[in-house]
């Protein structure tokens, strides 16, 4: 018998958090599922297992997941940890993995909080063991007070700077930042500083000085202008190469953390069919939503840097948003109630956003990581590289799809996960054409390994 | 190259490839091969190149392992348990 609900919550990150506990609120039949073993996304990681030293070294920001994950366990919502959710169709059927067992439950409305994910950051030699994202950096940290005893942070985007506060501040100092802005973009961002500045800004921009000041009296090196980075060994790091302004340098490492960004995590929602729309600025592809985060599906909607990268605080009220337009939809709510709900959320989300531009700008991540050079592995799982991906486009290919057929490109475990947005944009290269034009891979279920036993088991 | 900040905390033992390792109760596996001094945590199909976790949160499946003869299991979405057995996975195809 498959469980019917109100609404399925996929994702118990900031939006995610926000939209279950809203729901059930106001007495949506609701349940979340995540694939962690307690609430927070990424952001606000194992929030709830927190030690006053490991709220000091993590900082506010952090914090604010507390009364998240609080309202979450106050709610009367079914709330489901360690769940894979490997099927979910346009009906509204939902098909997870838990503890062995799949399970089919379905809904009237689903809203997909599944966050983001990391930009790709091709450069040579990026598949050694002793390279991770920045992110997966900071995952160790938050999780399991792991640290790297020296490491490079290489890349464009503001997680390098915080990462590196948060290692000084958890007494790890050995670390040294590659920073790939290009001298172009941190000239044009300031002109996006908003004319007149929200408090909200103010504070993101505090932030970041208060981040290149505590960097600077802990004696952090930071190379500015940095680009041709180079990762070098054979079974592992050895080192890492790089030019900054006109100078060559080549120094001994062990750990990289790599970071250009995050995007929209556009998996489920590309298999779902949801329409997609190209964002300029963040230079990604993300689903396209109207202002309450539904999708061209109108029972799909989508709250958070699942629909364009819009940051933690932001996305908390983007879930609140979504949330109630589900309400209004099953006619808990009438419009008035749902305007009147929404107004703070909507001043909240302008107020969280003003900042965007200008960190979009500052951050964009440079053509050598979007478009890497020939010799560089693009396709991690089979490990392609960017020569064979232009020679095949150059050969008639006609895009990402295609490329699966002459190259396995993209089918490997991470079902083009990682390499689809290069792939796009190497294509868009060969063929003079917009990334809209090219597309993206097609995605299909299941979106997590799942064993056959387990299939034959669903009822 | 990573060490503990807080070095403390209940130990959970468990083995990759039969040798003794131990994490802290709350750790991924994909934390604690890489808390243990672990590099090379799978072989690739294609080039039979050595992996290890890289992104932690679920996308790149890069950190696959075998757990307890389960292969394909993502080490970094999988909570540590007393007397897991963890294995590299091997990835070269049949020829």
């Amino acid at each position: 018998m498959t469980t019917q609900y109100d609404a399925i919550v996929i994702g118990a990150g900031p939006a995610g958090m926000a939209a279950g506990a809203t729901l059930a609120q106001h007495g949506a039949r609701t349940l979340l599922l995540d694939e962690q073993p307690s609430p927070g996304g990424q952001i606000y990681r194992t929030i709830e297992e927190s030690t006053p030293a490991k709220l000091r070294t993590l900082g506010a920001d952090y914090v604010r997941g507390l009364h998240l994950a609080h309202a979450l366990r106050q709610s009367s919502l079914e709330y489901l940890t360690n769940a894979a959710v490997w099927n979910i169709t346009a009906a509204g059927d939902v098909y997870a993995s838990h503890a062995g067992r799949s399970r089919h439950v379905a809904a009237q409305h689903i809203i997909l909080a599944i966050g983001a994910m990391e930009r790709p950051v091709p450069v040579p030699g990026w598949t050694l063991p002793g390279v991770l994202t920045a992110g997966a950096l900071q995952i160790l940290l938050k999780s399991s007070g792991v640290v790297s005893t020296g490491v490079f942070l290489a890349g464009a985007g503001p997680l390098l700077y915080q990462l590196a506060y948060q290692y000084v501040a958890a007494g790890m100092p050995r670390l040294v930042i590659l920073d790939m802005a290009t001298r172009a973009n941190t000239r044009a961002s300031l002109l996006k500083i908003p004319a007149a500045p929200n408090l909200t800004s103010l504070h993101y921009l505090w932030k970041g000085f208060r981040f290149f000041e505590r960097l600077a009296r802990a004696g952090v090196p930071i190379y500015r202008n940095v680009s041709n980075l180079v990762i070098e060994g054979t079974d592992k790091v050895e080192a890492i190469s790089f030019r900054h302004g006109n100078k060559e340098a080549r120094l001994p490492a062990h750990t990289i953390g790599l970071h250009a960004g995050v995007i929209p995590n556009t998996h489920i929602p590309r298999a779902l069919g949801c329409a997609m729309a190209w964002d300029e600025a963040q230079h990604c592809f993300r689903p396209a939503t109207d202002k309450w985060g539904s999708s061209s599906h109108r029972n799909i909607h989508i709250a958070g840097d699942g629909a364009g990268i819009i940051g933690a605080r932001a996305s908390e009220h983007a879930g609140h948003l979504a949330a109630l337009q589900i309400l209004h939809l099953l006619e808990r709510i009438d419009t008035a109630t749902r305007d009147s709900l929404a107004a703070p959320h909507r001043r909240a989300c302008a107020a969280h956003t003003a900042i965007r531009p200008f960190l979009d700008q500052r951050f964009a991540p440079p053509g050598e990581i979007l478009r890497p050079a020939d010799d560089v592995t693009v396709c991690r799982c089979e490990e392609i590289t960017a020569g064979q991906i232009r020679d095949v486009a150059r050969a008639g290919c006609q895009g990402p799809n295609q490329a699966k057929a002459y190259l396995r490109a993209g089918m490997g475990p991470c079902q083009g996960r990682v390499c689809g947005p290069v792939v796009t944009d190497l294509m868009a290269e060969v063929h003079q054409k917009s990334a809209l034009e090219i597309g993206a891979y097609r995605t299909r279920p299941p979106f997590k390994p799942v064993t056959v036993g387990e299939l034959a088991a669903l009822d | 190259m990573f060490l503990r900040i807080n070095p403390g905390a209940a130990t959970v033992r468990l083995t990759f490839e039969d040798q003794d390792i131990t994490a802290t109760e709350g750790d991924s596996v994909a934390a604690a091969l890489l808390a243990a001094g672990i590099t090379h945590t799978r072989d690739t199909p294609v080039g039979d190149a050595p992996r290890a976790p890289f992104c932690l949160m679920g996308t790149c499946f890069d950190c696959l392992v075998e757990i307890d003869g389960t292969p394909n299991r993502q080490a970094c979405l999988t909570p540590v348990r007393p007397g897991m057995r963890i294995c590299r996975q091997r990835g070269a195809r049949s020829p």
